[in-house]
C-alpha cells in the first residue's frame, strides 16, 4: 500500500513536470507552477488530517501507516511552493547593482522575502504555513519519535492543525473574487479540526473512547516511548 | 522435415468483412478514448487545441504608428491566458468556454446624455471608421503584461457622431449579460452585468480605442469580441469586453470591481508603481514570455500622452 501511495502521491509533480515539457504551463507558467504547487500542499494537508478520521470511522487501522509519507509530501510541495516563490516572485523582482552573483544579491533576496512577509498579511499567513510543517518533517523519524516522547511529539506534531487553517486562510486572501474553492478547502478543514475538537470534549467528559489503546496515535511500528 | 498441411478453413470460420471492418473501427475508437481520456487526465493537447475561427479583417489597416519598437506578445498568449470572468475565473477557461457566446447580430445600445440614443447595429458603428492597427502594453492588475497589436478606432470618433450632451461627464460601459452564453455568469462572482466606466475626457483622449480586432483578424470570443474598449494606461479590468451598451451620464459610475472591493479597486484604476494593491506590490510587472519582472512605469509608460487629465489630482486617493 505504502508504495502504491508514495506513487500516487508524486502523480502532481509528474504532471506538472509532463506540461512543463509540453509548452503547456499556461503563458504564465511560473504562476501556474506556483498555484499547483499550492493548492497540492492544502490538498495534502487536508488528506493528512482526514487519515485519523478515516481510521476511527472506519476501523481500517493499517491507513495509519501512510499518514507520515502524506505528511511529508504536504511538506514536499510546499517546499516547491515556497522555492517557486523564492525565485520566481521575489528573485526575479530584485535588481542587480552587482551582477547575479554577489553578496547583495543575497542580502536583497532575504530583505524582499521580509518585507513581503512583514507587509502582506496572505503571505504573512503563507510563510507560517509552510514554516509550521518544517519542525515536522524534521521530527517525522522513528529516532525522533522515541527522542522526544510518543506525548511530546504528538503534541508537537498538533502543529498541523495550524498549517490547516493557516495554509487556507492563505488561499482565501489570495484570490481575486472567487472564494468557492476556498471555501470548500475551508469547510473540510473545519469538519476535520471540529471532529478533534468533539472527540477530546467528549474524553474530557471522561467518558472513555474505544481505541486500540493508545490515547494518542503514533504510528505502529514506531516505537511509542508514551506507553 | 515434417511439413504439415494446413487445415482448410470453413467459410463460417471467416470473419464477415464488415464485422472485421466494424471490429477495427471499434478498438481504433476505443484505444482513442483511452488515450484521449489519458492526455485528458495529464492535461495533453490542451494547448494546441485552438477551436475558436480565424477572420482576418479585409481591406488595409491605417498604421497609427503606435507601439513602434514593442514586441507583441504571441497569438498564443494573448487568446489562451485571458481574465474573462463570464466564461470562469481560471486564465485558460475563456479560451475553452467563450465559444458559446453569439457575437452576430450584435447591438449596442447608446443612451443617457447624447442627442442621438439609439440601439445601434455594431455594423453601423464600425463601418464608418478607418480601422487601425495599435500596438499597446496591457498591464493587468495581477502584475502580468503583455503588448498586444489590436485592431480598432477611436472611441472619441463614435462619441462625437451620438453627439455627447454638455451635462454629460462620464461615459458607463456594460458588457453582454447572458446565462445561456456565459456559464461563468450563473455564480455571483462578481455583479452581474460587468460594468466599466470613464471620465468624458478619458473617453475621447486620443488613446482611448474600441477594438474590434487584434493580430489583424477579428477579435477571438474571449479576447471581448465583437468590440471592446482598450484604455492602455488603467489596469486591464478597465478595459471593458463585449460591450452592448455604452451610457453617457452626469454622474460617476460605479465599476464592477470597485463594488466588488472598494478598498482595492477604484473608479480610476491608472497604472501606478507607487500606489501599491493592498495584497500585492504593483512596482514591477512580468511581460509574459519573460523571467524577471521589469519596472511597471506610471501610467503604463503612456505619462506623456495623458498625464495632464490628472494634473493636480492625488492619485493615490484617487487610485
Amino acid at each position: 500500500m505504502k508504495l502504491l501511495v508514495f506513487a500516487a502521491a508524486l502523480v502532481p509533480f509528474a504532471h506538472l513536470l509532463w506540461r512543463g515539457f509540453n509548452g503547456d504551463l499556461t503563458a504564465d507558467p511560473l504562476v501556474e507552477i506556483t498555484n499547483e504547487t499550492g493548492i497540492w500542499t492544502l490538498r495534502f494537508v487536508v488528506i493528512t488530517l482526514a487519515i485519523t478520521p478515516i481510521r476511527r470511522a472506519s476501523g481500517w487501522n493499517p491507513v495509519i501507516r501512510v499518514r507520515r509519507m502524506l505528511g511529508l509530501f504536504a511538506f514536499f510541495y510546499g517546499m516547491l511552493h515556497f522555492l517557486t516563490y523564492l525565485v520566481g516572485d521575489r528573485f526575479a523582482s530584485l535588481d542587480f547593482p552587482d551582477g547575479f552573483v554577489a553578496w547583495s544579491t543575497l542580502v536583497n533576496l532575504l530583505a524582499s522575502i521580509w518585507e513581503d512577509v512583514a507587509k502582506r498579511p496572505y503571505i504573512t499567513v503563507g510563510f507560517i504555513a509552510f514554516v509550521s510543517m518544517i519542525p515536522l518533517a524534521l521530527t517525522s523519524t522513528a529516532g525522533w519519535i522515541r527522542r522526544l516522547g510518543g506525548r511530546n511529539w504528538q503534541r508537537l506534531h498538533r502543529l498541523i492543525y495550524l498549517t490547516g487553517i493557516a495554509g487556507v486562510t492563505h488561499y482565501w486572501w489570495r484570490v481575486k473574487a472567487d472564494t468557492l474553492h476556498p471555501a470548500i478547502y475551508a469547510g473540510i478543514i473545519a469538519l476535520l479540526l471540529g471532529y478533534r475538537l468533539a472527540l477530546s470534549i467528549k474524553r474530557r467528559k471522561g467518558s472513555r473512547v474505544p481505541s486500540s489503546g493508545s490515547r494518542f496515535e503514533v504510528a505502529p511500528g514506531t516505537p511509542s516511548a508514551s506507553e | 522435415m515434417l511439413v504439415k498441411t494446413a487445415p482448410d478453413i470453413r467459410s463460417a470460420d471467416i470473419t464477415d468483412k464488415k464485422l472485421y471492418l466494424a471490429r477495427r473501427e471499434f478498438i481504433r475508437a476505443a484505444a482513442a478514448t483511452t488515450v484521449g481520456a489519458a492526455a485528458g487526465v495529464l492535461g495533453v493537447g490542451a494547448a494546441e487545441a485552438q477551436s475558436w475561427p480565424r477572420v482576418k479583417i479585409p481591406g488595409a489597416l491605417k498604421d497609427s504608428g503606435w507601439g513602434k519598437g514593442e514586441k507583441p506578445n504571441a497569438y498564443q498568449d494573448i487568446t489562451t491566458y485571458n481574465n474573462f470572468y463570464e466564461f470562469g475565473t481560471e486564465k485558460e477557461d475563456p479560451a475553452a468556454n467563450a465559444h458559446t457566446l453569439k457575437t452576430t447580430p450584435w447591438t449596442v445600445k447608446i443612451d443617457g446624455l447624447v442627442s442621438k440614443p439609439a440601439d445601434y447595429h455594431l455594423e453601423d458603428i464600425v463601418k464608418p471608421e478607418a480601422l487601425e492597427e495599435r500596438v499597446y502594453r496591457l498591464r493587468c492588475v495581477e502584475r502580468w503584461s503583455m503588448v498586444i497589436p489590436w485592431v480598432g478606432f477611436p472611441l472619441a470618433n463614435l462619441l462625437k457622431r451620438v453627439e455627447p450632451r454638455s451635462n454629460a461627464k462620464f461615459v458607463e460601459f456594460t458588457t453582454l449579460l447572458n446565462q445561456q452564453q456565459m456559464p461563468g455568469t450563473r455564480r455571483d462572482v462578481l455583479q452581474w452585468p460587468y460594468v466599466e466606466g470613464l471620465r468624458l475626457d478619458e473617453a475621447m483622449h486620443p488613446l482611448t480605442i474600441l477594438a474590434v480586432g487584434l493580430y489583424g483578424e477579428y477579435l477571438p470570443n474571449q479576447n471581448g469580441a465583437p468590440i471592446r474598449l482598450v484604455v492602455p494606461w488603467k489596469y486591464g479590468f478597465k478595459s471593458i469586453k463585449s460591450i452592448v451598451r455604452i451610457r453617457l451620464t452626469d454622474r460617476e459610475p460605479m465599476n464592477s470591481w470597485q463594488l466588488s472591493a472598494p478598498h482595492e479597486y477604484g473608479f480610476y484604476s491608472n497604472v501606478n508603481p507607487e500606489r501599491d494593491h493592498p495584497r500585492w506590490s504593483q512596482a514591477r510587472e512580468r511581460r509574459i514570455g519573460e523571467f524577471f519582472m521589469r519596472p511597471t512605469l506610471i501610467f503604463n509608460g503612456y505619462g506623456d500622452q495623458v498625464a495632464s487629465l490628472y494634473a493636480g489630482m492625488d492619485l493615490k486617493r484617487y487610485y
